[in-house]
């Protein structure tokens, strides 16, 4: 071992937090497990592990990602850090019987193979606490329609990669609209080649730009919606 | 930064019609203006082919190229497709009307042409598709580009469903198509190619000989 090598067992948690935040930053997946493993035997909540260790690094590897620091690779790299701690917590967060802060449906639209950034949104999602159903890729309609029935989710989630199949997410809003279940699901779209505009003029109710931002979008979203239920509910 | 072809020979360069142009389009692009003998007419700007990575600039980069031609009351062709702007390629050519771009998705479609594009498409959604330049130069575009020399265990997360590399041919060149097979086995994936050639760029001979005929 190197003199100057960081043991992670030797940190207090604090510390211990701000290396793990580096680690993922630096998509350093075995010291992440080791970080969590460490955390729980302290006594730590998978929850707290989770937002304090987990999720708040993902966040800022975001913010560095938006702002241009951080390019794909590294996110991915720091993606595949965050799943091994992830992998420890998934069952322990089951275990604790905790309510999920909603449901989501999310894949990537026909025509599209791609789902490195729908991927990360579901994680992201899954560190909100959603539950999160994944379609996978190349979803239809018919697939995403069969998804709405089976699971009732508060939000449904479209991403796509190209400019050719971005125009089928309307697709699948437009089918809503004429079965009159547009309203039943949150929907949020996100992609490469989309904009703000975009998600509007198809009838979205949010455009997401990166994982980080789709997990704020959907609580929020998930939030006010349940608001406006109770209101609804109250006024009648 | 950009690279213009060579000074002009039968006009100053500020008054010819300007191709602003992707760099990965350079080599084929040159061979096209030279077979309409336009390449003494015609000056190109290319950007740089890493755009191919970050689509998100390539209208940023063309922009100000664009702007300050039709200024000046120059002819300009755009040698771009959609090339993932997601429309905002088109939106800033809306803004200036009669300016065009090359038809198409991307260059593998205006190469291929868009009928055998579809259908390439439909055979396999997973299909990764190389021109000779991306052929010649996939290790510093494609796998640095992508991390995978830093990280190469990133693979299968970018091609994991990926099933095929086609190699769109622009030449019958045997030391580019062993280069696009090398390519498909690093990425652990099967290999096939198709001989499209060059014709997918005479719309820019065309659209710029017409006007200067």
């Amino acid at each position: 071992m190197a003199d100057d090598e960081i043991v992670l067992a030797d940190l207090n948690d604090e510390d211990l937090v701000a290396q793990m935040h580096d680690d993922l930053y630096d998509g350093m997946a075995p010291e992440i497990i080791e970080g969590t493993d460490i955390l729980l035997s302290r006594g730590w909540g998978p929850e707290k592990v989770l937002n304090e260790a987990l999720v708040e690094g993902m966040r800022i590897v975001g913010i560095d990602f938006r702002d241009g620091i951080l390019f794909v690779p590294e996110v991915l790299l720091a993606a595949n850090a965050m799943k091994g701690g992830m992998e420890i917590l998934r069952p322990l967060l089951v275990e604790t019987g905790a309510e999920p802060v909603g449901k989501v449906v999310i894949g990537t639209v026909k025509g599209d193979i791609h789902d490195i950034g729908k991927n990360l949104v579901a994680m992201m999602l899954e560190g909100a606490g959603f539950e999160v159903i994944d379609l996978g890729i190349n979803t239809d309609a018919a697939q995403f329609l069969a998804a709405l029935d089976e699971h009732k989710p508060d939000i449904l989630g479209m991403s796509a990669l190209l400019t050719t199949t971005m125009p089928y997410m309307k697709v699948v809003i437009d089918t809503l609209k004429e079965l009159g279940r547009r309203n039943e699901q949150i929907v949020l779209v996100g992609g490469a080649p989309l904009n703000e505009e975009f998600g509007s003029a198809i009838g979205a109710d949010a455009y997401c730009r990166d994982a980080a931002v789709a997990a704020e979008t959907a609580k929020s979203l998930v939030q006010a919606r349940r608001a406006q239920i109770r209101a609804d509910a109250l006024a009648v | 930064m950009t690279l213009t072809t060579a000074p002009a020979l039968s006009a100053p360069c500020g008054t010819r019609p300007l191709v602003i142009a992707c760099g990965a389009l350079a080599g084929d692009l040159r061979a096209v203006l030279r077979a309409n003998s336009l390449d003494a007419v015609v000056e190109v700007a290319y950007l740089p082919a890493n755009l191919h990575n970050r689509p998100d600039r390539i209208v940023g980069e063309i922009r100000p190229l664009l702007v300050d031609a039709l200024a000046a009351g120059r002819q300009v062709f755009v040698g771009y497709a959609d090339c993932g702007t997601g429309g905002h390629l088109d939106a800033l050519l809306a803004e200036h009307p009669g300016v065009q771009r090359m038809p198409g998705a991307h260059c593998y479609e205006f190469f291929a042409g868009s009928d055998q594009f579809a259908a390439l498409h439909e055979e396999a959604l997973g299909t990764l598709y190389l021109t000779d330049f991306l052929a010649k130069h996939f290790d510093a575009l494609l796998w640095s580009g992508l991390g995978l020399d830093r990280a190469p265990e990133l693979r299968d997360m970018y091609f994991g469903n990926y099933t095929r590399v086609v190699l769109l041919a622009q030449t019958d060149d045997p030391a580019v198509t062993a280069r696009a097979i090398e390519a498909a086995h690093r990425l652990g994936l099967e290999f096939e190619r198709r001989l499209v050639g060059r014709s997918g760029l005479d719309v820019v001979a065309v659209s710029i000989g017409k006007v200067n005929a």
